[in-house]
């Protein structure tokens, strides 16, 4: 059975508790080059998240011993404000950010052309302003813009979206009641144009047709955010059109 | 895609956008091949110069290339050597054997010391971006006077090969000495009021440098200086 408890997740309608379809996701809002003191810098409201990513560099990376012969890394800090949540969350790194920093910047490094700045550093900054559900897909598509503005080289714009399974139903882009008592979420960082995937993580069991759909659903989200993603970008520099 | 000239319609791409089909076209900087077609790496204008197809970037940062005029800040002295910031990922080398003066060996930082502002060429860079560099040569020197400005390298290469000789002419109506250096750094000394004018017109370059018509806007500031008389 699905759910948490007598949590209702579904109308009878089959529409979501907040009037979505199950393929629909919450709107989206992208500004580009927000930060003027970064090198490049993005904003994302993706339903009632929020976040701020920022990109400096390539510089030398430090300590030393991190740095590649052969290419750059990606320095990832996912913070989430104390502020961010209903309940203050204690400022500075814990074991979640960690993981959300790591897997960030793994999925980062496959798009940026990394071996074109051996032993460099970019750095990039993410600050996670409200939380809703999906933190990290928000960040990494924050960071993206971020890139983008920056001039760093890059094979594509990645996205990062989520799809789940609630009341054994697969809904697109969860929020926070889906993702807190759903049964499933898989968050993927997308290439739209090619529609390879540079991350994913898999919370909860998901039968082979559900995962498909998840992987349909967040396909369409990620061509929606891309959309977006681009828009963002051209408004910004809207004024270089000859 | 554009017209085969430089000049022509220009067209914003995001990373990873499809430019065009690659049958008769190179590739250029900010792009790559996928199948038959080229792809944007970077956020910036398609620029398609006689069949070479590349991105112009809307944003840059340095990276250094032997022969490169630089402006660099010491920051860092050794017995035989300087280490200076270049506004790269990495600081250039000063070797004493080519700095301009004859320097004994524990000496150098009689010559030039931490937070003095230098005029250097890339001497080398090798494949893993050390950089070295060279105080021999024509005009390179300590900068003892003058302020340092910055901006994007690919505005301050616009800024200083305008098609409207707006270096030449700030030159001139500015009253002030002006060494634009390919790390996106500028020389300019004069008297403070020059400084000033010099500053609001490299500020054009700073905040439209994305803009096709940013060199108007700067002969614009320039000519109202002229008419007024001031220059």
């Amino acid at each position: 059975m699905g759910g948490y408890g007598d949590v209702k997740l579904l109308r009878e309608d089959g529409l979501r508790l907040d009037g979505r379809a199950v393929d629909e996701m919450r709107p989206v809002t992208i500004e580009a080059g927000i930060l003027p003191a970064a090198d490049g810098s993005g904003y994302v409201k993706h339903g009632l998240n929020e976040a701020v990513a920022a990109v400096y560099g390539p510089m030398e990376a430090h300590p030393r011993k991190i740095q590649r012969e052969d290419r750059c890394v990606i320095d990832v800090r996912y913070n989430m404000a104390p502020f961010s949540t209903s309940d203050r969350i204690r400022p500075g790194f814990n074991r979640r950010s960690r993981e959300i920093s790591k897997v960030t910047a793994e999925a980062l490094e496959s798009v940026v052309m990394v071996e074109r700045f051996p032993r460099s550093k970019i750095r990039v900054e993410i600050e996670i302003l409200t939380a809703e559900a999906g933190t990290r897909c928000v960040g990494i598509t924050a960071a993206a813009i971020a890139l983008a503005d920056a001039g760093i080289p890059m094979k594509d714009l990645i996205v990062g979206v989520a799809s789940g399974k609630v009341e054994d139903t697969v809904v697109s882009d969860l929020d926070k009641a889906e993702d807190n008592y759903g049964q499933a979420d898989v968050p993927m960082g997308i290439l739209p144009t090619t529609g390879e995937i540079a991350f994913m993580q898999m919370d909860g069991d998901l039968s082979i047709e559900e995962f498909n759909t998840c992987m349909e659903y967040n396909m369409k989200a990620a061509k929606e955010i891309h959309k977006i993603m681009i828009d963002a970008l051209q408004r910004k520099y809207d004024g270089g059109e000859a | 895609m554009s017209g085969d000239s430089v000049g022509a319609e220009l067209r914003l791409v995001t990373p990873g956008q499809v430019i065009g089909s690659v049958s008769g076209k190179r590739t250029g900087t900010g792009t790559f091949t996928a199948g038959e077609e080229i792809i944007a790496t970077r956020l910036g204008w398609v620029r398609d110069n006689e069949g070479v197809i590349s991105v112009d970037a809307v944003n840059t940062f340095y990276l250094p290339r032997s022969g490169d005029l630089v402006v660099g800040i010491v920051e860092s002295v050794r017995n035989n050597l300087w280490f200076a910031e270049i506004n790269g990922a990495f600081n250039g080398l000063l070797p004493m054997s080519l700095a301009p003066w004859k320097v004994e060996f524990g000496a150098a930082r009689e010559h030039m010391d931490v937070g003095d502002c230098i005029l250097a060429r890339v001497q080398e860079v090798d494949e893993t971006h050390n950089v070295v560099l060279t105080m021999k040569g024509v005009g390179l020197r300590k900068l003892n006077d003058g302020v340092v400005l910055e901006l994007a390298p690919n505005h301050t290469e616009k800024f200083a090969n305008s098609s409207l000789d707006i270096l030449k002419r700030l030159r001139d109506a500015s009253d002030c000495r002006i060494i634009p250096a390919q790390n996106g750094r500028i020389w300019v000394d004069g008297d403070s009021e020059g400084i000033a004018f010099a500053r609001s017109i490299i500020d054009i370059y700073r905040n439209c440098g994305h803009m096709s018509d940013v060199d108007q806007r700067a002969d614009e500031a320039i000519g109202n200086k002229e008419n007024r008389g001031e220059a």
